[in-house]
């Protein structure tokens, strides 16, 4: 990390340290997050791991998650950055309010956000009923579904993660790079842009996470079928009813897939700007 | 160089987000509740009743019914997919009668030892085809299932309206092709009510509980699985005696009257 800068005397080692009051709360967080996964470890059916991580059913859930969690990482990307940047760099009365609007869905419960995308995208939605009628294109219950409602889901957190990085970013650059006749797209594409791409990267792997772990809103809105719509964490939920051992053993595979993903990213992409 | 201090902003928005993640995720969580036993002779206190889906209506009903009766009563209920509150039992859900769509999900309850004594049939049930109101794919009977631009629900296999309708398609040997396998059969019934699906299979109560949104269609072959439904007093109630009070009233005359009302058939 590096130093901070406008903080004024350096303060002595006495006052910097840890507050004792703190270490036994944090010390209660840390078992709090952790205890549950340690569980997880110690009910895993060591020996018939291998059978049930093997079953098609399971490996076919896998790729459908790993597929639909980066395709709506995808489109969160393409439309999400641009709104981010219009969020931190527009000037226009409402934009308060516009924020507002596009972060609810990181607080909406997501099986509410599954009946919202019927009243949206379902056969008798706002935009579904006349793209069934005009197009012939019906949307739930597919697997474009699932990638919709894992956009609907995780988007505002990449969102919100360009447009932090877009306020912190230095302007003068852009400044700069326009004084030296960069067109506006130019500008953005070279200068900004790069400028934040550690930014983007955080708001990505927090996006594609959030996108691997939904559930409501997919359930909901693309329901639950082998191979078009059930992803993993449908799949543990399924399980769960008749074979809880198999549940934890499916649970397992999640929690080292998204560790492991995102400690490679980590490696890669944020820890190199630190 | 003031590039340097990026990271730390952009750090602690995340932090944020992930935070706020974290409450969601915990808020979602919640909701179990407790009940707090009494030792009083007759019933009182707080009851939980633990029952399927598909008796969502019914149970409501007789526990305002229970409530009434026996002032100073709380039943609370929990309604979901019979497999999935047998899960929850074996879990140590804190919960006084367990109401089941199948004797199968019961009896996963009651051979883990689980229950106080051996579980009663109250009702029967059978499976009808659900469409929406006007019935816009103009389907006749199961053999639409197995049309394949026909958006169809089916409830999955693993929950009782599902396994019951594995057995109808065997008997009347159609290959259903579903676009979705919901988890309960309120779920695959919500599917029909919003005008998604064409055609779902769920039981007769459940269409009559839908009321004029959603249009009921018989078939033969529902004969062929019929749903027992058993309930049993747990063994870790809180409130037995309660609990047995409940049991009571659900196989009373009134009871059999507001379940037979609803569309179940007697035992």
């Amino acid at each position: 990390m590096s130093t901070r800068r406008g903080v004024g005397a350096r303060p002595s080692r006495r006052t910097t340290g840890l507050p004792a009051v703190l270490v036994p709360l944090a010390t209660v967080a840390v078992l709090f997050l952790v205890v549950p996964v340690i569980g997880l470890l110690v009910r895993t059916p060591w020996r018939t791991l291998g059978d049930v991580l093997s079953r098609d059913a399971s490996i076919e859930a896998l790729r459908l998650s790993l597929v639909c969690a980066t395709l709506a990482t995808a489109v969160s990307l393409v439309l999400g950055v641009p709104l981010a940047w219009v969020l931190a760099r527009g000037d226009f009365p409402g934009r308060s309010v516009l924020r507002a609007a596009v972060t609810v869905p990181l607080v909406l419960p997501p099986v509410v956000g599954g009946v919202a995308l019927f009243a949206a995208l379902g056969r008798r939605g706002l935009v579904g009923r006349p793209l069934d009628e005009v197009f012939g294109i019906t949307l739930p219950f597919t697997t474009a579904a699932v990638v919709v409602a894992e956009t609907f889901v995780a988007m505002p957190f990449l969102v919100i993660a360009v447009e932090g990085a877009l306020r912190g970013a230095d302007r003068r650059y852009d400044e700069a790079a326009a004084t030296l006749g960069a067109s506006r797209w130019y500008t953005f594409r070279r200068v900004t842009l790069p400028l934040v791409a550690p930014g983007v990267a955080a708001g990505a792997v927090l996006c594609w996470a959030r996108a691997l772990g939904e559930f409501g809103a997919t359930i909901t809105f693309a329901g639950n079928f082998p191979g078009t719509t059930r992803t993993m964490p449908i799949e543990v939920y399924i399980t769960l009813q008749q074979d809880p051992a198999a549940a934890v053993a499916l649970s397992l595979v999640l929690l080292v897939v998204s560790v492991a993903v995102l400690a490679g990213l980590r490696e890669r992409w944020l820890t190199s700007t630190g | 160089m003031s590039v340097p201090t990026r990271p730390s902003l952009r750090r602690s928005a995340c932090v944020a987000v992930a935070a706020s993640f974290a409450l969601g995720a915990l808020a979602a969580c919640g909701g179990s509740s407790d009940d707090t036993g009494s030792v009083a002779k007759g019933p009182s206190g707080k009851i939980v009743v633990l029952a399927a889906s598909s008796l969502t209506e019914s149970f409501t009903a007789l526990g305002k019914a229970f409530e009434a009766e026996h002032p100073g009563t709380t039943v609370s209920f929990s309604f979901a997919a019979s497999s999935e509150l047998a899960t929850q039992v074996e879990q140590g859900a804190p919960a006084d009668v367990f109401a089941s769509a199948s004797p199968a999900t019961m009896a996963q309850v009651s051979d883990g030892g689980n229950t106080a004594g051996k579980p009663v049939t109250f009702a029967r049930n059978t499976l009808e085809i659900a469409v929406p109101a006007g019935n816009p794919a103009k389907v006749t009977g199961l053999e639409d299932f197995a049309k394949k631009d026909l958006t169809i629900a089916l409830c999955a296999p693993e929950v009782p309206c599902g396994a019951a309708a594995d057995k109808v398609f065997a008997a009347a040997e159609v290959t259903p092709a579903p676009d979705t396998l919901e988890a309960d059969v309120k779920a695959t019934l919500a599917k029909v009510t919003l005008g998604e699906v064409d055609a779902a299979l769920v039981y007769k109560t459940d269409v009559i509980a839908a009321g004029d949104k959603v249009q009921g269609i018989d078939f033969p072959e529902a004969a062929d699985a019929v749903n027992d439904y058993p309930i049993a007093v747990l063994k870790d109630a809180g409130n037995p005696t309660t609990a047995q009070a409940f049991v009571d009233l659900v196989l009373s005359a009134g009871g059999q009257k507001v379940l037979s009302e609803a569309g179940f058939q007697r035992p």
